[in-house]
């Protein structure tokens, strides 16, 4: 090693840098050619372009949404009348879009965990894992009236009358607990897909390492993989989330689009569920121009509630981030 | 399933009368002075000297490991001490490496690997022994630091926690965390942090903490891939500093790339190429005057 150094040639002295192949001039923007100086400066204005719209989007609805949002809004019901003054709040709206979007995410979340580990960590045998993969990228293809539909079949089954308002023999297949179940699938293929991504980057020696001190590969994954990749399924989580409190058209078909909750007879979180309701995004359907209740003021103030849900659960997910950020992770 | 306690594992007591074999002094001084250090290799091989003892805990019978059709290790038969360190050379992809896996088991992990030949440890075939009991025995510490993304004290004590039971309560672990870290020399600079994420420690402690939770399994013989590859040399020195400090309690077999590092901390030498181990002796032996033709030029840079 010694005996290379010593013979570097002696022109060069160590500490100049090696000449440019242009005699010096500094390599910057200016030396693009003109096609590449048009397509960076296209570049810029979308980008310019989309930003607009997002800030337009966002401070118009938060221009709307603060002239016309009363708190009241959050706790009265939706009530029949002649004026705006009369027709109360959509509270039944805003608490049917916390309930399908807590029972949509709690059966996608666990299924969509355990779908992308086993997918990822086992995925044998090859065949039945590319097959699933498969399935996933079909779900999350289909349009969600498609799946809505599909719903309908089966949630108007006598088998799963249960779930749902049922007289004289025929299954009204319309609940909470059915737009949950069909909103989950909307959920579920963003839940994998993330949880896919957080659990490949772990490099395999970390897996190995924890085999390594005699740990068995289900401890492995729940002690280690499941933690190390947090940050990823908290996206899909929350991307998830997005879609579910998002969909429309499963709200109209297998939620009854009423625009108070129906109950059913039953114990008191049952009857609530297993009967009919609305939320947020079929409240501003409803309530704009094209809609039943045509109050788009309501409307306005409903939509703003919607995107301040959505944004918290951006801020949540880059929460999240940060935090594991700050926990460090492997050099590769 | 019913979970099964495992048997406490065998710490051995170091006496007279089990120590197998009691290793003359050098005839060559080790610390460069007196006779000449063999050809390139220059400078004092170690402070602490000759191993003191060494008994037998793995025996290497006839190895060979082939991934589909590829053999990567060829009929290997090779002794593992305690009380001494055994490096593994020779040049990339002669499967030192897997052979290194092989004692724990880890290249089961391969689906396209197959074996022959046996490995024992304490004269039982690891074969027989349960994965996760024998990889408690025989641990492992890699090339690239990988601590688990928790704190330093979970580090450690995510191996002290035995599956399927109860997780045992932070305090009842923290005696033998301390002694873990203590043993890998880490405990003085991060009494204060136990807390802190692992992640966020330095490369060459990051190392240490991967060797102290090698160490907090109580194994027998300690496994070392290229540990330090990844590291400064000033880390790297405060390792093998460590590993020569260890060979006393447990075995200690490292692979590495770099010959002066297997040179100064190393008491044998196997030189592996092709899959094949082409020659096993003592450092001194082997960097001084290696019987080989293939081990004379490795170690001269004629190759690898």
């Amino acid at each position: 090693m010694d005996s290379s150094l010593a013979t570097r040639p002696a022109e060069i002295p160590p500490t100049q840098s090696p000449p440019r192949p242009d005699g010096g001039r500094p390599r910057s923007g200016v030396t693009w050619h003109l096609s590449d100086r048009i397509g960076l400066a296209l570049c810029w204005a979308l980008g310019l372009l989309f930003c607009a719209i997002a800030v337009a989007i966002v401070a118009y609805l938060l221009v709307q949404g603060i002239k016309y949002l009363r708190p009241s809004m959050l706790v009265t019901p939706a009530s029949a009348g002649f004026s705006q003054s009369e027709t109360g709040g959509f509270s039944d709206a805003f608490f049917g879009t916390l309930i399908v979007a807590v029972m949509g995410i709690s059966i996608a979340l666990p299924i969509g965990i355990g779908v992308a580990v086993w997918l990822v960590e086992y995925g044998r045998p090859t065949a039945l894992a590319r097959v699933t993969e498969s399935t996933i990228e079909a779900i999350a293809g289909i349009p969600s009236i498609v799946l809505a539909l599909f719903g309908t079949v089966i949630f108007s089954s006598t088998t799963l009358g249960f779930l749902s308002r049922t007289s004289e023999g025929i299954v009204f297949g319309r609940s909470f607990f059915a737009a949950s179940a069909m909103l989950s699938l909307v959920a579920l293929p963003l839940v994998v897909a993330s949880t896919r991504e957080g659990l490949s980057a772990i490099p395999q020696h970390v897996r190995e390492a924890s085999y390594a001190v005699g740990k068995t590969k289900i401890a492995t994954t729940r002690r280690i993989l499941l933690p190390a990749s947090r940050p990823q399924v908290a996206t899909g989580a929350m991307l998830g989330l997005g879609r579910i409190i998002g969909d429309t058209a499963i709200i109209v078909v297998l939620l009854g689009a009423t625009q108070n909750f129906a109950p059913v007879g039953g114990a008191f979180p049952l009857n609530y569920l297993r009967g009919a309701g609305t939320t947020l995004t079929n409240f501003v359907y409803e309530a704009s121009p094209t809609g039943n209740l045509d109050q788009p003021q309501k409307a306005y103030a409903a939509a703003f509630v919607l995107l301040l849900m959505v944004l918290a659960l951006n801020a949540a997910v880059d929460i999240v981030h940060r935090r594991a950020r700050k926990a460090g992770t492997w050099s590769s | 399933m019913e979970f099964v306690t495992p048997p406490p594992i065998r710490r051995l007591e170091l006496n007279e009368t089990q120590v197998a074999r009691q290793i003359a002094p050098p005839t060559q001084p080790a610390n460069g002075h007196g006779a000449p250090a063999p050809s390139g290799f220059t400078g004092a091989r170690r402070s602490i000297g000759a191993p003191q003892f060494s008994i037998r805990r793995m025996e290497v019978d006839n190895l060979s490991v082939s991934y589909a059709k590829r053999e990567a290790v060829k009929s290997v038969s090779l002794p593992i001490r305690q009380g001494e360190v055994l490096a593994m050379i020779g040049p990339s992809g002669c499967g030192k490496t897997t052979l290194l896996r092989s004692l724990n088991r880890l290249t089961e992990l391969t689906r396209t690997a197959t074996f022959s030949g046996r490995i024992l440890l304490d004269d039982v075939d690891t074969s027989l022994i349960e994965p996760t009991l024998l990889r408690r025995r025989v641990t492992m510490v890699f090339q690239q630091p990988n601590p688990f993304p928790m704190s330093v004290f979970d580090n450690i004590a995510y191996v002290l926690r035995e599956q399927g039971s109860r997780r045992q309560r932070k305090k009842t672990l923290e005696p033998q965390v301390h002694s873990a870290l203590e043993r890998a020399g880490l405990f003085e600079e991060v009494k204060d942090n136990l807390d802190h994420p692992a992640l966020r420690l330095s490369g060459g402690q990051q190392q240490r903490l991967c060797i102290a939770r090698a160490l907090a399994a109580e194994p027998e013989v300690l496994l070392l891939d290229e540990p330090c590859s990844a590291l400064d040399p000033q880390s790297t020195q405060v390792i093998e500093d460590l590993i020569v400090k260890l060979r006393d309690d447990v075995a200690v077999v490292i692979v590495t790339h770099n010959l002066q590092q297997a040179y100064r901390i190393a008491d044998h030498v196997a030189f592996m190429y092709l899959g094949e181990m082409v020659e096993y002796s003592s450092a001194t032996a082997l960097f001084g005057s290696p019987r080989e033709k293939r081990t004379q030029e490795y170690v001269s840079g004629a190759f690898g």
